[in-house]
């Protein structure tokens, strides 16, 4: 062993340390950095979006950059913040760990997802040097074989991205079946683990498929193939059933990871053993088996067969029972715990709260009859950012707090951090509840203008992202306070009980004095 | 040719065997990558055939049955040379499995020298993919059945490309001693590849040349 206080961050020096490392907690710090830059970007792409929407007609900027500006939110958002998000950061800093592994699986290919997912944003943000991209992030047929040609590079990033996805989720299966610790069978793994597995099965089985899409739709565009094409016969309609067959399945790579840091937040902070551990974690499994059944229900007015709407829309409605019994269980857990209402547990019951308005929301949608009047319109866009920005950054915001200790080795002030919610969750509402009552009033998604009666919860609207902005700022702040304020954090700071915590904050670089082993599950608390 | 290294396994495996079995699992969930990936682009061509037969029968009267049966026969001798490959390596005889696999390459050369023919023969008729199809044929669709057509044998030909990469690599590091009877993982994991694209050709084969 290396001499006292070495850890993982000072046993190599220099910036060529950090880029040539194997390490998976320096290369979750690695995706750390680059996330939180493409999140700054892509929010920053969000304030413009509702910054024109504040009064109809062209405020700040015209249609055509509003376009660019709601295809990069969406885009980078999708591809640069959510996917990787969670699983690369906080999966690839504790998934070992979390099992008593000293590294993932294949630490060069870990890199090399590192690595893919830079080339792929490059490759997809130099799309503006061709007019930018207006097709929305899905970048539906015929109109994106017709528009800029930035779609070609555009597409092309989202599949060298979609490379690094697969094989971040191949390590993490393979991690996860051969690298766990003597007696951490697949009955005392974390919560966190199962569903990473989850979210890794739907990223090696789903995103191939976006990527022969992509690469057709490249093709499409480089050479005329015309299999999307109506124009040469092809069909349209074929390539939303590619895309949404990748891309359903995706928003569950993005909310399961989420799922699986609320199952270790609400037990930690209620200090009471997790509520049906058995049944959350299939319900994970369930969930990414489930998903790959329900692509249809984002084309009801596609022109499907009537028979295939009645099909998706009961399959959709199945995602509601796992969801369901997460949800429950998470708040059996709560019941007659010893909940402390840290920053982390306010982003968790935030998470459940906002989550809930999310997947309610999506029965309603899955509704086939009931999609045909809310289908691209604003409740549409209120749903799924229910969903994603309630559901994952929530997450994403309780995970950064919940494990700042330990990735760092610092404490940040913990009344920055409650500021920081109360401006987010709050924010938030203010932001996409009135979206839901403009969408199931009719105003369409992607408009860059509107008409005049929606002007003023439009105007609540974008209010309500300036909360959020700030909400992010002070969460900022807090991390970088953290570190300036340089107060050691202990071991286990919130008396928690999986693994990670029970080596030095931060943890040495190879995780481990000698490999643990485990004889019990991983919450026994009480 | 020198002698066999010892393999030393990565720190954070436990055995040298723990380290083939975590690769082997690895290599194996790529592959179910690889099949999905075929999958759709084959998918997207069985809904073509089944909403437009008359364009797909005469699309496959272009192609030449007996090349696609020479290449496929070329190819199932290229997985039994491999195998051997395999098979020779685990015993330690080096010089046994580089010929076995030296075999394997020269029959990915000649498939893809077949290929070319194919193609060239095509291109000078005109049938290129949608809109570069300038053949005077007028079946409805024709040029889509060629979209198909070049994107899958080309996305196919490309891991044909891949695959031989591979096997020179794995023939070079057997050359250095890299591998031996404890340690062929990579010959392995190559191995697998190269069956797999094997398989797909299998499925290639039938379904755009044998069409009736």
């Amino acid at each position: 062993m290396g001499a006292a206080g070495e850890n993982y961050i000072n046993c190599a020096k220099g910036l060529k340390s950090w880029l040539i490392t194997l390490d998976h907690k320096r290369i979750a710090i690695l995706y750390v950095i680059s996330v939180l830059t493409f999140f700054f970007v892509g929010g920053i792409a969000a304030l413009g979006i509702r910054l024109e929407l504040f009064s109809p007609g062209p405020d700040v900027m015209n249609a055509d950059t509003y376009n660019q500006f709601m295809t990069f939110h969406g885009a980078i958002m999708v591809f640069m913040v959510i996917i990787p998000g969670i699983p690369a950061i906080f999966g690839n800093f504790f998934l070992p760990i979390m099992i008593g592994a000293k590294d993932v699986a294949f630490p060069r290919l870990n890199l090399l997802s590192w690595y893919l997912l830079m080339f792929g944003a490059i490759v997809s943000i130099s799309s503006l040097l061709f007019n930018g991209v207006d097709t929305g992030w899905t970048f539906y047929t015929p109109y994106s074989i017709k528009g800029s040609a930035g779609v070609i590079n555009m597409t092309l990033g989202a599949f060298i991205m979609g490379m690094s996805s697969v094989l971040t989720g191949l390590n993490f299966i393979v991690t996860i079946h051969k690298l766990r610790c003597p007696g951490m069978t697949m009955k005392n793994i974390p919560l966190f683990v199962w569903a990473l597995y989850s979210t890794a099965i739907i990223q090696v089985l789903a995103t191939p498929v976006l990527g022969i899409t992509l690469l057709l739709l490249v093709a499409e565009r480089v050479m005329g193939i015309g299999i999307f094409d109506p124009a040469l016969g092809g069909d349209p309609v074929l390539y939303q059933h590619f895309f949404w067959f990748y891309s359903h399945p995706a928003v569950y790579i993005m909310i399961l990871p989420a799922m699986g840091v609320i199952s270790e937040l609400i037990t930690t902070y209620s200090k009471k053993t997790i509520f049906g551990y058995t049944a959350i974690a299939y319900s994970s499994l369930a969930i990414a088996a489930v998903s790959f059944f329900v692509w249809g229900h984002h084309m009801f007015v596609s022109g499907q067969s009537e028979v295939a709407g009645i099909v998706f829309s009961f399959l959709t409605m199945l995602v509601g029972v796992p969801t369901a019994i997460k949800t429950f269980n998470w708040v059996a857990t709560m019941y007659k715990g010893s909940v402390t209402l840290k920053s982390s547990m306010l982003f968790a019951m935030g998470f459940i709260f906002v989550f809930t308005i999310g997947g309610v929301t999506g029965i309603m949608l899955a509704t086939a009859g009931m999609d045909v009047h809310f289908h691209d319109t604003y409740f549409v866009v209120a749903h799924f950012h229910y969903v994603m920005v309630g559901g994952t950054l929530f997450a994403l915001m309780g995970a950064i707090y919940h494990w700042y200790p330990k990735m760092y080795g610092y404490m940040y002030n913990e009344l920055l951090a409650k500021l920081s919610f109360v401006f987010i969750f709050i924010g938030f509402n203010v932001t996409f509840f009135p979206q839901f009552i403009l969408g199931a009033n009719g105003m369409p998604r992607r408009y860059f203008d509107y008409i005049p009666e929606y002007t003023e919860l439009n105007r609540i609207s974008t209010m309500g992202s300036w909360l959020i902005a700030i909400g992010f700022v002070i969460g900022l702040v807090t991390i970088i306070q953290g570190f300036i304020r340089k107060e050691k954090a202990p071991a286990n700071p919130w008396g928690s009980k999986t693994l990670e915590w029970t080596i030095q904050s931060p943890p040495t670089h190879h995780n481990f004095e000698s490999t643990p082993s485990v004889s019990g599950g991983p919450y026994e608390y009480r | 040719m020198s002698t066999v290294k010892t393999h030393k396994h990565a720190f954070h495996f436990d055995s040298a065997d723990h380290e083939y079995e975590s690769s082997k699992q690895g290599v194996w969930l790529f592959m179910v990558t690889e099949v999905l990936m075929f999958g759709a682009l084959l998918m997207g061509y069985m809904i073509f055939k089944v909403t437009m037969p008359e364009t797909a029968r005469a699309g496959a009267e272009y192609l030449s049955w007996q090349f696609g049966a020479f290449n496929t026969v070329v190819l199932l001798f290229s997985s039994l040379t491999m195998a051997l490959g395999i098979y020779y390596i685990r015993l330690d005889k080096r010089k046994a499995a580089q010929i076995s696999l030296g075999l394997t390459l020269l029959c990915g050369l000649i498939f893809m020298c077949v290929k070319y023919i194919e193609y060239t023969s095509k291109i000078s008729h005109g049938l290129l993919p949608g809109a570069m199809f300038t053949n005077a044929n007028e079946t409805v669709n024709l040029p889509l059945y060629f979209s198909f057509y070049y994107c899958l044998t080309g996305l196919h030909g490309l891991h044909v490309l891949i695959g031989m990469g591979l096997i020179a690599w794995i023939m070079i590091r057997i050359g250095k001693g890299h591998y031996g009877s404890n340690h062929w993982t990579g010959v392995e994991g190559v191995g697998i590849f190269w069956h797999l694209v094997d398989l797909v050709w299998i499925y290639l084969f039938p379904l755009l040349y044998l069409v009736e």
